[in-house]
């Protein structure tokens, strides 16, 4: 199969799944008891018995579910997500502003991760069943251990409050200044940790690999230093399989900005995610497990296409 | 377990296939009937070789026992477990004064209501521990049935069930958990509904594609030729050759829901406050670090709940990696059970 073909295809299959994770978030939302009037009702206890009726009325609630589904469809189009009651703006306004926050958190701790993984990966590879190799692994599972809220707590603890070098709270500076960068240190290191050790590990294994293959005692034979053989050629085979989980970390990095946000109160959708769940802020919720779910696929989507660009065989196997 | 599970057994032949029949797959037989026995028997070899799985192994046993005997264990009025371990309840307010340092009569010290914290500690093991493996049998039991059924009959209905997994992989574990708890309420069986529901897909993957393997294996032919149902062509001779990688992930993935139980604590959601549960017990006194600038710090309050889910997790992994390096299956757990 073509390239071309395999990439068209693949773009296709995702709209289905697209689709599905908007049903499943709308129904997840509508199946769950209480719905926003009596939310409304229940925060303000002088509303008229009346008015609850009127409410559901006007904000559609006595429709069929799948015109309620349409409508929100029909919306998300437009680009309007919904209004987000407590604060009188818009779901996708929040979203907007809160966003350039989250993916600044995600690039960082994707960066940190892949700097400390890949080196890290060759590394112990290279001193396989040595000392070095053990380390390494002892590290990478502490990493994947360590629960990242703790760690961000410990971290916070001792290099921002008790030694003071980073700041505590938001500098309330613009989002690229020097301030917002070096605030963004902490947090970063936590929420790359887990990455970084799922990462060096995936590294590890297919480096240790594509060591054994012929190819490389070829190259071995041919005389060339063995760092020309480990830098050249069996690294750039290796990081392919390095690209077929990176979808996984991002799904992974999404989830961990949600406790780390909180933790570091980082003003990015993952705190805003955990408020919206405490003041039941439907629309907003809706809207941020939509565009978490969008971005998931999407990735899964441009982690297939890196893969079946890096290596050919692939696009045989659809 | 293991002395049923490989034998080849298709009823309705035992009687008409006589001696011939048997001679003739003797081989395959005693083939299939060692595999499945050396899969336990390499995992148990190379727990026991290795030191650090050792070490993991009893790290395990002893979070979970104290956990057990910290506290009596009633069910519906009747006590099951009578011993008490733990020096005070652990959640009797003002058995020492807030915010004690660690000391002989409170080695953990205590909190900002006056509650032993080694007491809590040893109580809160009882939540994630015990929802870590209720989720993963729940999880694994699942994604086998759901995987083996794609993998084995292929086509359409492989397809549709694998469009289905896609979705489920859209949505990052741990969101939609903390959704489904925050929307549909906490405690012990809601949280093991949200965390089984995001985690059984993982499996699934994982054994659909090894059965894609396993299935072209001629005593698979073999036995369809012979009449065997797919059911059992399925459960008794692909699956068992198909587990490897399962166990492997079972293992992997109790730790990763044991910090997701904790996350949701931590956030919040799925435990009432003042629950002497890890996650929550570090919510409640997170704010005592950003209050101690520069001087006192309640180290000792935010430390130890941190450190046994850290501890548990940690050994859980090194077990797994261990189960890993002997099964060579090289299952990566990239966090789809919740963690992250």
């Amino acid at each position: 199969m073509s390239l071309q073909k395999y990439i068209l295809r693949r773009v296709l299959t995702s709209i289905p799944v697209l689709f599905g994770v908007s049903v499943v978030t709308f129904g997840i939302m509508h199946a769950a008891p209480g719905d926003v009037v009596s939310q409304m009702v229940a925060a303000n206890p002088n509303v008229p018995p009346g008015e609850s009726v009127r409410l559901r009325e006007e904000f559609g609630l006595n429709d069929p579910i799948w015109v309620q589904y349409l409508d929100w469809m029909q919306g998300i189009f437009t680009g309007d997500f919904g209004e987000v009651y407590s604060s009188s703006r818009s779901a996708d306004t929040i979203v907007m502003a809160r966003l350039p926050e989250t993916l600044l958190l995600g690039a960082f701790g994707w960066v940190f991760a892949i700097l400390i993984a890949v080196p890290g990966g060759i590394y112990a590879a290279v001193n396989k069943d040595e000392l070095g190799d053990d380390v390494s692994r002892f590290a990478a599972l502490s990493g994947i251990s360590i629960p990242n809220f703790w760690l961000g707590l410990m971290l916070m603890a001792i290099f921002a409050v008790q030694l003071d070098l980073f700041p505590t709270l938001d500098p309330q500076t613009g989002l690229l200044s020097r301030e917002m960068l070096w605030w963004l240190i902490l947090p970063g290191v936590t929420i790359g940790t887990a990455a970084s050790a799922n990462m060096m590990r995936i590294m590890r294994t297919s480096m240790a690999e594509e060591l054994n293959k012929e190819y490389v005692t070829a190259a071995r034979a041919k005389g060339l230093p063995e760092r020309t053989v480990i830098l050249k050629h069996v690294l750039r085979n290796s990081l392919i399989s390095v690209t077929t989980v990176a979808a996984f970390l991002t799904a992974s990095l999404v989830s961990g900005s949600v406790v780390v946000e909180v933790v570091f109160a980082w003003p990015g959708l993952g705190r805003e995610l955990v408020e919206a769940i405490q003041l039941r802020e439907i629309n907003l919720l809706m809207a941020i497990t939509l565009l978490t779910g969008a971005v998931v696929v999407l990735a899964n989507l441009l982690a297939d296409i890196v893969y079946a660009l890096l290596d050919p065989r692939i696009r045989d196997e659809y | 377990m293991s002395t049923e599970r490989g034998r080849i057994q298709i009823s309705g032949f035992e009687t008409g296939g006589g001696e011939d029949w048997e001679s003739e797959t003797a081989q395959e037989k005693q083939e299939e009937y060692v595999e499945p026995m050396s899969l336990w028997r390499r995992i148990v070899s190379r727990l026991a070789r290795d030191r650090l799985a050792l070490i993991g192994i009893v790290v395990v046993v002893l979070m979970t026992v104290t956990a057990l005997v910290a506290r009596p264990i009633s069910v519906s009025g009747m006590t099951v477990q009578p011993f008490s371990l733990a020096p005070f309840d652990p959640t009797a307010t003002a058995v020492g004064g807030r915010h004690d340092a660690p000391s002989m009569t409170h080695l953990m010290g205590t909190n900002r209501q006056g509650q032993d914290m080694l007491s809590r500690v040893m109580v809160g093991g009882r939540y994630s521990i015990s929802i870590g493996l209720v989720v993963t049998a729940i999880a694994a039991t699942v994604g086998v049935i759901y995987g083996s059924i794609s993998g084995y009959f292929g086509g359409w209905v492989d397809s549709v069930l694998m469009r289905f997994l896609d979705l489920v992989f859209a949505f990052p574990a741990l969101v939609l958990a903390l959704i489904l708890v925050a929307l549909f309420g906490g405690g012990f069986w809601p949280l093991v509904g949200a965390f089984a529901l995001v985690g059984w897909a993982s499996y699934a993957r994982i054994i659909r594609g090894e059965i894609l393997k396993v299935k072209q294996n001629e005593y698979v032919l073999a036995a369809k030729a012979l009449g065997a149902r797919d059911r059992s062509v399925l459960f008794r001779h692909i699956i068992p050759n198909a587990i490897a990688p399962v166990v492997v992930q079972a293992t992997l993935s109790i730790g990763t829901v044991v910090i997701g139980v904790a996350a949701l604590g931590f956030l919040g959601i799925g435990f009432s406050p003042g629950t002497p549960e890890w996650g929550t017990m570090l919510d409640a006194e997170r704010d005592t670090l950003a209050t101690g600038a520069g001087g006192a710090w309640y180290w000792w309050a935010t430390i130890f709940p941190g450190l046994m889910i850290f501890l548990f997790v940690m050994s859980m992994n090194m077990i797994g990696d261990v189960i890993n390096d002997a099964l060579d299956t090289q299952v990566d757990d990239v966090g789809h059970g919740g963690g992250g």
